[in-house]
């Protein structure tokens, strides 16, 4: 992948661990959504033949030297991205999660809006909900820590189909949360005082494999989300500054 | 309470001379050693000082004065651990940071082999 060139480049990356099964079609999907953007799978060590099913179906891969989880993966993405020049990132999750047919309407909100974030949305307008009870109970739960913090309800804040532009991309190429990142990443870029639009689109079920966090992970992820963005909001740099 | 004091300045002295062993085969470094032999001679001497661990016990409104060592041996341990604590957390933090930059090392070093790749060995 060459540096980016022109003005409003766009990178799709996709983190992937040991999703050989699910990652081909995902690439392939991406880029008939989206033709002539590049497409950059970020292996995390898999122990199985991701990244050269990545390359077959035309991705770049940037192979990690070892696992280090979802954020430290998603973290590479946003600094080689960062580094190569990129405006814009788009994030669409390895297992077929997210449908790559709402990445072009979440890039035109991204450039069109003053927005620095923008995340693709399964509960705005609840088309194709696909979440355990454990997980929709989490997610109410949630929103309602977030709204003061945020000061507007984000619908779905465990949504990984997340667009950044190259604002958001810089603080998170310095500073990503790394388990568990989503939630604390919407409270690291409030506290920067930008801002966050949601775009309906549609989740379907994994293609492969299960969700990392199961019931009894629940409690802890809970936890640990809590702890960082209480962490997060104590981080709070003197004023808010506008970008 | 004689017998609890012999017993923790014997562990006292075991830890000691692990961690110096440790240190002499350099399986732990000597910063990190510090720790371990700051809280195992603290120990040692308290067990063996009978009226300093008195002292400590009336100061600290302790009856039993062997309560006291435990009370003692337990900070000076939950510091340790928290000392170790963030340690462990600055290397993770630093190794995720070079992980990263190796990966974007080889990534930017097959790119520019692939660039600089003669024409006839290009497919």
């Amino acid at each position: 992948m060459r540096k980016a060139q022109a003005p409003g480049s766009l990178l799709i990356i996709i983190p992937a661990y040991n999703e050989e099964a699910a990652v081909g079609e995902v690439v392939q999907e991406v880029r008939r959504a989206i033709p002539g953007v590049p497409v950059l799978v970020i292996d995390d060590c898999s122990a199985d033949g991701t990244p050269s099913v990545a390359r077959t179906h035309g991705a770049e891969v940037l192979s990690l030297p070892h696992h280090l989880g979802l954020g430290g993966c998603v973290q590479a993405g946003y600094r080689l991205a960062f580094e190569l020049g990129y405006e814009y990132v788009i994030r669409v999750d390895g297992d077929g999660q997210h449908d790559p047919a709402y990445i072009p309407q979440i890039f035109q909100v991204l450039k069109q809006s003053q927005c620095q974030m923008v995340i693709g949305s399964r509960f705005v307008n609840k088309d194709g909900v696909h979440t355990s009870l454990f997980r929709a109970l989490g997610i109410r739960f949630f929103r309602l820590v977030l709204r003061p913090i945020l000061g507007k309800t984000v619908h779905d804040p465990t949504s990984g189909f997340v667009g950044v532009n190259r604002a958001a991309l810089e603080v998170f190429s310095r500073s990503f949360p790394l388990e568990y990142p989503e939630i604390e990443a919407l409270v690291v870029l409030q506290r920067k005082a930008f801002n966050f639009q949601e775009v309906p689109c549609r989740m379907r079920p994994r293609k492969t494999g299960k969700s990392t966090i199961t019931a009894l992970k629940s409690c802890y992820y809970i936890i640990h989300v809590l702890l960082g963005v209480f962490v997060n909001v104590l981080k709070y740099e003197g004023r808010r500054r506008r970008p | 309470m004689d017998r609890l004091l012999n017993v923790v300045s014997v562990l006292s002295a075991i830890l000691v001379v692990m961690v110096l062993a440790s240190v002499r085969r350099a399986h732990i470094r000597v910063e990190y050693s510090v720790s371990w032999l700051g809280a195992a001679v603290a120990l040692f001497v308290l067990s063996l000082s009978g009226s300093s661990l008195d002292r400590l016990a009336g100061f600290l409104g302790i009856t039993y004065p062997p309560l006291a060592l435990v009370l003692v041996m337990a900070c000076i341990f939950l510091v340790v651990l928290y000392r170790f604590s963030i340690i462990i957390s600055e290397l993770k933090d630093s190794n995720i940071a070079l992980a990263q930059r190796v990966a974007i090392l080889q990534y930017q070093l097959e790119s520019l082999h692939e660039e600089h790749r003669p024409p006839a060995e290009t497919r």
